[in-house]
């Protein structure tokens, strides 16, 4: 549901992994590089350690977006905490479009210790997606409040 | 119902210049469960650890939350100050409304809303903190390098100065590393070998050091203060025990055809060499691929003539397995490729060499017995052309975007070299910078151009032509005198890029230790922990970190050895209590965990249960608490939803996610 209201603020809920992609946004934040402060970052030991339920119910509790950021492959600190990352993210976010939660609200994206420019372009771009797509209401209707 | 203290720190004016910290504050004092609230200027300081204290004793907090810097930064500060107020290190939470809110937002409002929020995040957390604690491991007194170049044996050697047993893996037949094929070194112009052998026969001499060379690291399982490590011992068909070293094999060996590689390629050897003259250990390797006798099972020549009995074509691979307490990585560097620049006619000019290669023809042990000569036909060059950078600082992918850092320094040297030992031959360099800060380096470079008369020229070179004489003609630009130059020349030089050794990926995989996009090992931190890899128990020695000349080799050397006496020096060590910890009511049995945990810290056992007054005995997933390294794999896959992590359990997450959200 795309909506005109440049005043729109997304909520955006970014897993990131402990060894790169969060010490990756640390990166961002000491070179002084700005993303949208709708995105919220929550400090996961691995991209592995990312339940399905944590992003339903991010979505459930009124998300626009969810993004799941790890270690380039390969490069994962338990080596392979990503790959089965990548794999159920897979299998999750084509059941979510299926479900009316469009592609573009969720994403894996690869983010290194190295790269705070990264994480600051991939941010920004999320959120303009994001923001394309107007609020998220499809789960929303589910919505069990406290 | 835990009592929770909220404090807020400004970091100066790095927080509190773009988040109203009062504000967050008297947000943080309506939140549930909160019973303390407060500001100040750096959290950190000992005045802010001791307010932290202090309330915690007033109100009898049971539970922090400390909205600062990232917790990267000082999540194990706040920790100890937890303990020593006598609250469990584990009840704290660090809300980071510096690296990923004041420092990248700008406007007020909005950063403080936001740390309002990551503070609720951390609220809602520490209300479902439980105290952990953490549990302790042995200490293998025993320590691996990996590499034996200058920088694995300077590593070596201060650890076993310490005391400790050390052992060194090399790749190659002879530990020595590029510093062996060197002749001379700036700023100095000292022999590499009269500097380096010493160093190498005392490392060899070391009653705690051991060597395995022609050696590699093929497995690692473990952590820190017990790495268990498999090292495969290549097949050298050699007997390391009868051998004398004294060469008579490698003079008959009728096999002369394969490229040397310590020369760069540059001549040949035989199938059963040693690298160089003063190789340690001084035995040779037999070559499979060029061996005859192991190839058709023919000849056997060395076998013959050898007169202790040494050579042994029955020899197999080895695999020993060794613990180790630390782990230092220390493999080093080899110049990049050319093939992307055709430019420099490199494959096509035998005339066209890198610095290394110039290195080994000015060796006396090298290819043209340390003769200047051009290798098409064996002339001396009268004019000769270095060009800098080439493959270093570039924008494009054929090439590296770092500064390789040496070779202004070697291009130097070289020049020097040359134009002393023959003064009739001209040196011009084409260069974008000199770049020489160091001690002495920058008057070493003047030298250079001042008493040597080296023709230094800024800017770059388009093209290397081969002419039908043999002569080379370079195209290049004066960016000074703003004109194109066209330059005979006998002999060009490129000063190549260098790049990690493709080994690291390989090896940093089996130590989950992280590399950069330029495959350089990855520092703890880039300016405060340089000798640490950010895995627990995994040092950083030499060029694999990054680009070094020796003098700072030497000094990262030393300092990773001083880091791993540290680690070594203690009997003990606190592990990770944010362990996997299975339910045993809800544990159905099913394996599945146990599959995707890379550290088999999972395994199965029948236990006795008390299912709500019903006993009944069941198989249950046990996790080992040592052997866990806190991944959280095993907790997505487990169907029953048995399986959780302490300090990242699930409903600590969803918290966060709910107070995000909310
Ligand atoms: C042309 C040239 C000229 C130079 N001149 C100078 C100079 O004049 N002065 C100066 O200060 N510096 C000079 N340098 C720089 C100097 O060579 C380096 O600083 C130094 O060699 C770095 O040492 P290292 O031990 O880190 O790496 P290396 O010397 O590369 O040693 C790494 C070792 O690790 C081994 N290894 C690699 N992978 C594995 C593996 N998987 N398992 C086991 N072992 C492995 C390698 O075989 C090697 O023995 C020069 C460099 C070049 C290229
Ligand atoms: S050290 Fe000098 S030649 Fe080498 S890459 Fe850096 S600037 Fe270029
Ligand atoms: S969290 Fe689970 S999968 Fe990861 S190391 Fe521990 S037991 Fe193994
Ligand atoms: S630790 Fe970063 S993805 Fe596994």
């Amino acid at each position: 549901m795309p909506v005109n209201n440049e005043n729109w603020k997304p909520t955006i809920v970014a897993f990131c992994c402990n060894w790169c992609s969060y010490a990756g946004a640390d990166l961002a934040g000491s070179s002084r590089l700005a993303y949208p402060a709708d995105v919220k970052i929550i400090k996961v030991p691995c991209s592995c350690r990312v339940n399905p339920m944590f992003i339903l119910r991010a979505f459930e509790k009124g998300a626009d977006g969810v993004i799941l950021c790890g270690c380039h492959p390969g490069d994962c600190h338990y080596s392979t905490g990503n790959y089965y990352a990548r794999r159920r993210m897979t299998l999750l976010f084509s059941m979510l479009d299926y479900l009316g939660i469009e592609e573009g609200r969720t994403r894996v994206e690869w983010v290194s210790a190295a790269e705070g420019v990264k994480f600051s372009e991939t941010m920004n771009s999320f959120v303009e997606k994001v923001r394309t797509l107007g609020p998220s209401v499809r789960l929303g209707d589910l919505r069990c409040k406290n | 119902m835990q009592k929770i203290g909220v404090f807020v720190c400004h970091c100066g004016s790095n927080i509190a210049a773009t988040v109203d910290v009062k504000k967050v504050v008297e947000m943080a004092a309506k939140e549930q469960g909160v019973f303390h609230a407060e500001d100040y200027p750096y959290m950190c300081s000992e005045a802010g650890q001791s307010r932290i204290a202090a309330a915690v004793k007033e109100k009898g907090l049971t539970g922090i939350v400390v909205c600062s810097c990232s917790p990267r930064m000082h999540e194990a500060t706040f920790r100890k100050a937890a303990e020593r107020a006598g609250i469990n290190p584990y009840m704290v939470e660090i809300a980071n409304i510096r690296e990923h809110c004041s420092w990248i937002h700008k406007d007020m409002t909005e950063a403080t809303e936001k740390a309002v929020i990551l503070m609720r995040a951390a609220v809602a957390k520490v209300h479902l903190n439980a105290p952990l604690m953490a549990g302790e491991s042995r200490v293998t007194k025993r320590a691996l390098v990996i590499g034996g170049g200058i920088a694995g044996i300077q590593t070596a050697i201060d650890i076993a100065d310490a005391g400790y047993k050390v052992d060194i893996v090399e790749k190659t037949p002879s530990i020595g590393g590029r510093m062996s094929q060197l002749d001379k070194t700036f700023p100095t112009l000292d022999c590499s070998a009269c500097i380096l052998t010493p160093k190498m026969v005392e490392a060899a001499s070391h009653e705690n050091i051991t060597i395995h060379t022609w050696s590699e690291v093929e497995k690692v399982s473990g952590f820190v203060g017990n790495f268990t490590v498999d090292i495969r011992k290549k097949a050298r068909y050699v007997n390391m025990d009868k051998c004398t070293g004294c060469g008579v094999c490698q003079e008959k060996c009728p096999s002369k055809k394969p490229l040397n590689e310590f020369n760069r390629g540059l001549n040949t050897r035989t199938a059963i060499y040693t690298p160089f003259a003063q190789a340690i250990p001084n035995v040779p390797v037999i070559d499979a691929n060029s061996c005859i006798k192991l190839k058709t099972g023919k000849c056997g020549i060395c076998e013959k003539f050898c007169q202790v009995g040494a050579i042994d074509y029955t020899q197999k691979d080895e695999i020993i397995t060794e613990q180790y307490g630390a782990i230092v990585v220390a493999t080093g560097f080899d110049t990049i490729k050319l093939d992307k620049y055709g430019e420099y006619a490199y494959n096509e000019s035998k005339d066209v060499i890198t610095s290394l290669e110039l290195e080994r023809i000015m060796n006396a042990a090298g290819p043209t017995k340390g003769h200047l000569e051009r290798l098409s036909d064996g002339k001396a060059p009268k004019e000769i052309v270095f060009i800098q950078c080439v493959g270093s600082r570039c924008s494009d992918d054929r090439g590296k975007p770092y500064c390789s850092k040496i070779c202004c320094m070697y291009t130097a040297k070289h020049a020097m070299l040359i134009r002393d030992k023959y003064p009739d031959t001209n040196v011009t360099v084409f260069y974008i910078d000199v770049r020489t800060p160091g001690k002495n380096f920058d008057e070493f470079y003047r030298r250079a151009v001042e008493d040597y008369g080296v023709h230094y020229i800024k800017g770059q070179v388009g093209k290397v032509m081969p002419q039908a004489d043999g002569s080379l003609l370079v195209q290049g630009v004066d960016l000074l005198d703003n004109k194109q130059i066209l330059k005979k020349a006998d002999m060009v030089v490129l000063a190549t890029a260098i790049e990690p050794n493709p080994d690291v990926r390989k090896i940093a995989t089996m130590l989950t230790a992280s590399i950069d996009t330029n495959n350089f090992l990855t520092e703890a931190h880039p300016k405060l922990r340089p000798v640490e890899s950010p895995t627990a128990g995994v040092f950083l020695s030499g060029v694999c970190q990054g680009p070094k000349d020796i003098p700072e080799t030497v000094a990262q050397a030393g300092a990773a050895a001083v880091k791993v006496i540290g680690l070594l020096a203690k009997d003990k060590l606190k592990t990770n209590p944010c362990t996997a910890k299975s339910d045993e009511l809800l544990c159905n049995g099913c394996s599945q965990c146990a599959n995707v945990c890379p550290y088999g810290a999972i395994t199965y056992e029948e236990k006795l249960i008390n299912d709500h007054g019903i006993r009944r005995t069941s198989r249950v997933a046990v996790v080992n608490g040592a052997l866990c390294q806190g991944c959280g794999a095993c907790t997505v896959t487990c169907p029953s939803g048995a399986m959780d992590l302490q300090g990242f359990s699930n409903r600590q997450i969803l918290a966060e996610v709910d107070a995000i959200c909310r």
